[in-house]
């Protein structure tokens, strides 16, 4: 029955889905492949008279300079700071927002409203509001207590950049965990507490094995974003003081967009692609591993 | 040695009364089962004892000790919880020791401990597997593990085997039984099976609306269940109820009209009652039988084939309905008119409030 059931199916959607897989082949290589034709060509858009096939020039002089090792380096800091703050922070904001307590609908509200904030419109108002030396929040904090104002972006470039980007993607992980934990059987937490679990006990033992799998979500979902943050630094720092705060994806625009010269860009799109591709290669398998554990 | 003892306990829940002044207690290594409909109480009542609710007024002591405030890790209690709630990241092995870790206890006590529980049990070939890889009834069995490994003072169940298929909760039925045999230990179990309750209890607690209706042993409230509530309750199938007005009453010895105009001698205390007054007449199922000579006459309407015994549901007149349990082999088909024979000394009888009147011996 079933084994006939699956057989007609093959048979009768292979038609109707074929469109749209060949729409979204097609979405997905025609860029790869441009990319990597262009990674191979003399191609700035300053001197059109330079052109042809360059073969692995583009790389080399790519590799020879220290900034892309400094971008790699840097995305790498980005992306590692950032899940360690949302994943930490968000885990146990989690625990919080379980409990009851009084205005709890409304501080829900409130704490995932950053993740309604564009990146650009939040990286303003960090840049403006919160941590501008002399208008700022946190200046104005400061200098009450009667310290020095801090210069954030030019002191802890990438400090601040972790700051916002964890401040927007906090809500995503909580919002993940939260729904996680209510799924948690009540009976289980009253079980432990029999057994003689205080707070600690019962969120190492009980909780945190129960949120392993939505903990794992997170992680990978938010790799993918955080690999390509680009709108924050270019409204904050501009990838500086120096190449301070400059990713891959930010490298690439300097080379495209600021240096005019597609062809070098181009590489730095593909060497971003195959750090990409890494980082995927492992988080996918130890976070298979542990969903097949769990 | 453990004893339980409520003092008027009551619990609220915002406005709501949910238990009404509780007062019971409960011997070293008895078993007490408390039953009721789904809302009565019982549940919560458990939950009480068990330290996972607070108690609004009134006392709990264990041993002698009051322990309202105490939580419920060192009341000395283990408790089976109706979804078994098992760690679904831990094997059995560490489901079962989780509280001696908790506790500090070394390794190796605990892993001689968790064995020796896992033996009793038959569980020693299941102790490296996860919850998941278990049948209900094993993991039912973990559960249970899971409270001897802790040594308790006192077992609290609550609903324990709701969630297995019948053939299985039969046999669940009889290890827990043997196990109360085995352990010596008190036992508190909550159910809405009235069969699970009188098979298991020493003593049963019937609960209605957050108070105690009846205490007793089995035996004790199946043949004298001092109110209709009770007589309903216990029993299966339930007794039969028919209004019925008071003739005559004499010492000991009340006569009531049956529908059909003949009158019935009913051996119950007739101080309480007055002639004519309107009264309800109590008979078991069981205890109806199949006779020329019946004061019912009706038609049987179904007839429920068990094997071993017929249930026959009849219609008799007047229009009330009477169950009767007669042989399996019984020949009475539906639209048969039958009678059927009562026995005076095999009726209960309630007052118009409900309360049973008391017998006479």
């Amino acid at each position: 029955m079933m084994t006939a059931l699956t057989k007609t199916r093959r048979v009768n959607t292979l038609p109707l889905i074929t469109p749209s897989v060949l729409v979204l082949f097609l979405w997905m290589v025609v860029p790869l492949v441009m990319t990597l034709w262009f990674s191979f060509q003399r191609y700035n858009l300053l001197n059109p008279s330079v052109k042809g096939f360059a073969g692995l020039e583009n790389y080399k002089s790519l590799v020879a300079d220290s900034a892309l090792w400094t971008a790699m380096l840097n995305t790498l800091v980005l992306v590692a700071s950032v899940l360690g703050v949302t994943v930490v922070l968000g885990t146990l904001l989690a625990v919080l927002f379980n409990q009851e307590f009084f205005g709890r609908p409304v501080a829900r509200l409130l704490i995932i409203a950053p993740f309604f904030v564009m990146p650009t419109v939040s990286a303003l108002i960090w840049k403006n509001m919160l941590l501008h030396p002399v208008n700022g929040l946190v200046a104005f904090l400061t200098r009450s207590l009667g310290l020095e104002a801090i210069d954030w972006f030019g002191n802890w470039p990438m400090t601040s950049i972790v700051m916002i980007v964890s401040w927007q993607w906090l809500p995503f992980a909580l919002l993940i965990l939260l729904t996680a934990i209510q799924s948690l059987d009540n009976e289980q937490i009253e079980a432990a507490r029999m057994d003689g679990a205080g707070a600690s006990a019962l969120f190492f033992f009980i909780i945190l094995p129960h949120l392993k799998r939505a903990i794992s979500v997170v992680v990978m979902i938010e790799t993918i974003f955080f690999l390509s943050v680009f709108a924050e630094i270019l409204i904050t720092t501009s990838g500086g003081p120096g190449l301070a705060t400059t990713n891959l994806a930010f490298l690439i625009y300097i080379r495209s967009l600021l240096e005019y010269d597609v062809g070098a860009a181009s590489a730095g799109g593909v060497i971003a692609i195959v750090l990409a591709n890494v980082v995927a290669f492992f988080l996918v398998r130890t976070i298979a591993r542990s969903l097949e554990e769990g | 040695m453990a004893s339980v003892k409520l003092r008027d306990i009551r619990k609220t829940f915002g406005r709501t009364e949910v238990l009404r002044g509780i007062d019971l207690e409960i011997e070293d290594r008895e078993f007490v089962v408390f039953v009721g409909p789904s809302g009565c109480g019982k549940s919560t009542l458990l939950r009480l004892i068990a330290g996972l609710e607070e108690i609004t007024e009134g006392d709990l002591l264990i041993d002698g000790q009051r322990v309202n405030d105490t939580p419920p890790d060192r009341r000395g209690l283990a408790m089976v919880f109706q979804s078994y709630a098992l760690y679904p990241h831990m094997t059995v092995a560490d489901n079962m020791g989780f509280s001696l870790r908790l506790a500090g206890a070394t390794k190796d006590e605990r892993d001689r401990k968790v064995r020796e529980a896992a033996r009793a049990l038959q569980l020693e070939p299941l102790l490296d597997r996860k919850p998941r890889e278990l049948s209900g009834g094993q993991r039912q069995r973990v559960a249970i593990g899971r409270a001897i490994v802790r040594n308790p003072k006192v077992f609290l169940f609550d609903e324990p085997l709701s969630n297995l298929d019948a053939g299985l909760r039969v046999q669940m039925r009889i290890e827990i039984a043997r196990l109360h045999e085995s352990l010596d230990a008190t036992m508190i179990y909550v159910t809405h099976d009235q069969v699970e309750a009188m098979t298991l209890a020493d003593r049963i607690v019937v609960l209605r609306d957050g108070a105690i209706e009846q205490t007793g042993t089995p035996l004790d409230l199946y043949n004298h269940p001092e109110n209709i509530f009770v007589a309903e309750f216990i029993g299966s199938p339930k007794m039969n109820l028919l209004p019925v007005r008071v003739k005559t009453v004499s010492d000991d010895n009340v006569t009531v009209t049956l529908p059909d105009g003949g009158a019935l001698d009913v051996p119950v205390k007739s101080d309480q009652l007055g002639a004519d007054e309107q009264v309800t007449l109590g008979v078991r199922p069981e205890r109806m039988r199949i006779s020329e000579r019946g004061q019912f006459v009706g038609q049987v309407l179904v007839a429920e084939r068990l094997g071993s015994e017929t249930y026959l549901y009849l219609q008799i007149e007047g229009g009330e309905m009477l169950t009767i349990e007669t042989d399996g082999d019984s020949l009475a088909r539906i639209h048969d008119r039958v009678a059927v024979e009562v026995k005076g000394e095999n009726c209960h009888l309630f007052n118009s409030a409900g309360e049973a009147v008391g017998r006479a011996d």
